[in-house]
């Protein structure tokens, strides 16, 4: 799935784009294949596996169930915890097991992603798990693993206002591009993941590293926003391939 | 907890009066910052320092450098390195311990607008390559949370870095020591979105009662180095939009009253 190195090297600048495409063959404004499958655990509430691009991702939720530690419970609401981690041979060089810096905020984000869909108030002093596991990694874990998390979320049968659906629009060679593959984030110039709730329209995650003008910014915008239009309907098209195909030795 | 609820209930029912009126609770405009103080210089063994008030938030930014080995990958730059404590002397609601998400997220997106703006020539910062560079340590302790940490953060973070000076002669690698190259000055801005309104600079209690909150960190040239969404609250698209062009405004003020006087002095 993931192929050695697609960039190209100009004077020793890389090149991103060949005959107007970029290096892994797809236009500005395509994005990678996503491959989504709900319900694929069967101790889980909710589960989904995912896969887009080379990123491979496993996601798990539980609950709404009993709050270990017990302070930690909201009297009058359910809590959200998300758990992004990724393992160690998801990356090319061993990543040391256990939360670093980086997860800790992606996890932070991500559950701030999700929260306010979830119809918290229905279940006071309970938690909703969600645990993400990255077994390959391809650039766009976070957004990956949101998309992962929020069939999951609905395949539990959490009651939600809707789905939460993120993607990355970025900029690489000066070109504002949808959804980076991974040599273009790792050389590309900016990185700018997006989730947000398709029901309202509304934002609900923004990040960008790098460096990128206004109008850069409104165009990444729009195209991000574009892009979780398309992968909503992937993700739609798993919760209702679920449901179809039955329940098979589940309660 | 309980009591928390409360206040911040009553406190959004005040928030909400004042706002059809087009009032924040101390008089500031939606897009006011409270008074800004940059002291540098301040702590003498660093390497470079600050101090900074925004209102009532107090943070004090230290940097250190030594030099070390490089990352693999990166064999012929310089390493940053951004530490940020909640210490308990600051807030009722800060805990000691290792940094909680907040002080990483915090020391995230103040390290992400010092690195991605290239605001320090870190080629320069290469004693030999895949052996030696310099690391550059910038920890910021926050004294009191008046609100609004990540822009007073980001501020002390260049201003300390803007007179930070590379102490060549402790480690014998040059005659003279010699200031820090410092190339841009990128400037953060946070606002918080209430009832549809963004206003800049929140103080403690705005961000208790805000649901989401917009951090955008821009260079001299007006361009983005950095945005970050805090908060569980949704956000229009066309409301993020006109944050991010707020924030860049705000920053190019900032930058010309409170950093460009720094690099005259540096």
């Amino acid at each position: 799935m993931i192929e050695g190195s697609v960039l190209g090297m100009v004077d020793g600048v890389h090149t991103f784009f060949k005959d107007g495409l970029r290096l892994d063959g797809r236009k500005k404004d395509e994005l990678r294949p996503i491959k989504i499958k709900a319900g694929v655990l069967k101790r889980a509430d909710g589960s989904c596996y995912l896969e887009h691009g080379g990123n491979k991702i496993m996601a798990a939720v539980y609950g709404p169930r009993e709050v270990h530690p017990r302070h930690l419970q909201h009297p009058t609401r359910a809590i959200v915890r998300y758990r992004y981690n990724m393992a160690s041979f998801s990356v090319d060089e061993r990543k040391r097991p256990g939360p670093d810096r980086r997860s800790v905020e992606i996890s932070k984000i991500s559950r701030e992603a999700m929260e306010s869909v979830v119809l918290k108030e229905q279940f006071p002093k309970t938690v909703v798990d969600v645990f993400i596991e990255v077994l390959q990694s391809d650039a766009g874990t976070r957004a990956a693993g949101i998309n992962a998390a929020a069939v999951a979320m609905a395949d539990a049968g959490i009651p939600m206002k809707g789905l939460v659906t993120a993607c990355a629009a970025g900029k690489i060679g000066g070109e504002v591009v949808l959804d980076l593959c991974k040599e273009e984030d790792n050389y590309g110039e900016a990185d700018m993941p997006i989730a947000i709730v398709p029901r309202t329209g509304e934002i609900t995650m923004i990040q960008m590293d790098g460096h990128m003008t206004f109008d850069e910014f409104r165009e990444g915008l729009e195209l991000a926003l574009k892009g979780c239009r398309q992968i909503y309907e992937l993700q739609r098209e798993a919760l209702i391939e679920r449901y179809k195909s039955g329940v098979e030795g589940e309660e | 907890m309980d009591d928390n609820d409360i206040l911040t209930e009553i406190h959004r029912d005040q928030m909400y009066n004042l706002l059809q009126r087009k009032e924040r609770e101390d008089g500031r405009a939606f897009d006011e910052y409270r008074k800004i103080s940059i002291e540098t210089g301040v702590f003498e063994r660093a390497e470079g320092s600050a101090m900074v008030k925004i209102g009532d938030s107090m943070v004090a930014v230290g940097v250190k450098m030594q030099p070390g080995e490089p990352f693999p990958d990166t064999p012929d730059v310089g390493v940053i390195i951004t530490n940020a404590e909640l210490i308990p002397l600051a807030s009722p609601t800060f805990e000691a311990g290792p940094p909680g998400e907040d002080a990483v997220e915090l020391a995230r997106v103040v390290d992400r607008g010092v690195r991605e703006s290239g605001a320090i020539d870190l080629k320069k910062l290469c004693l030999v390559e895949g052996e030696k560079v310099w690391l550059i340590f910038i920890d910021i302790h926050i004294l009191d949370h008046g609100g609004n940490l990540i822009d007073a953060s980001a501020l002390g973070a260049i201003a300390a870095l803007l007179t930070t000076t590379i102490p060549n002669r402790r480690y014998g690698i040059a005659e003279e020591d010699e200031p820090l190259p410092v190339k841009d000055m990128p400037v953060s801005v946070t606002m918080i979105e209430f009832e549809g309104n963004l206003l800049v600079d929140p103080d403690y209690l705005e961000e208790s009662v805000a649901s989401a909150q917009l951090t955008v960190i821009s260079n001299s040239d007006g361009s983005l180095s950095g945005i970050q969404k805090l908060g569980s609250g949704p956000m229009r698209v066309e409301l993020v939009e006109e944050a991010v062009k707020l924030g860049i405004e705000k920053g190019k003020e900032i930058r010309e009253e409170h950093l460009l006087p720094l690099m005259k002095t540096a």
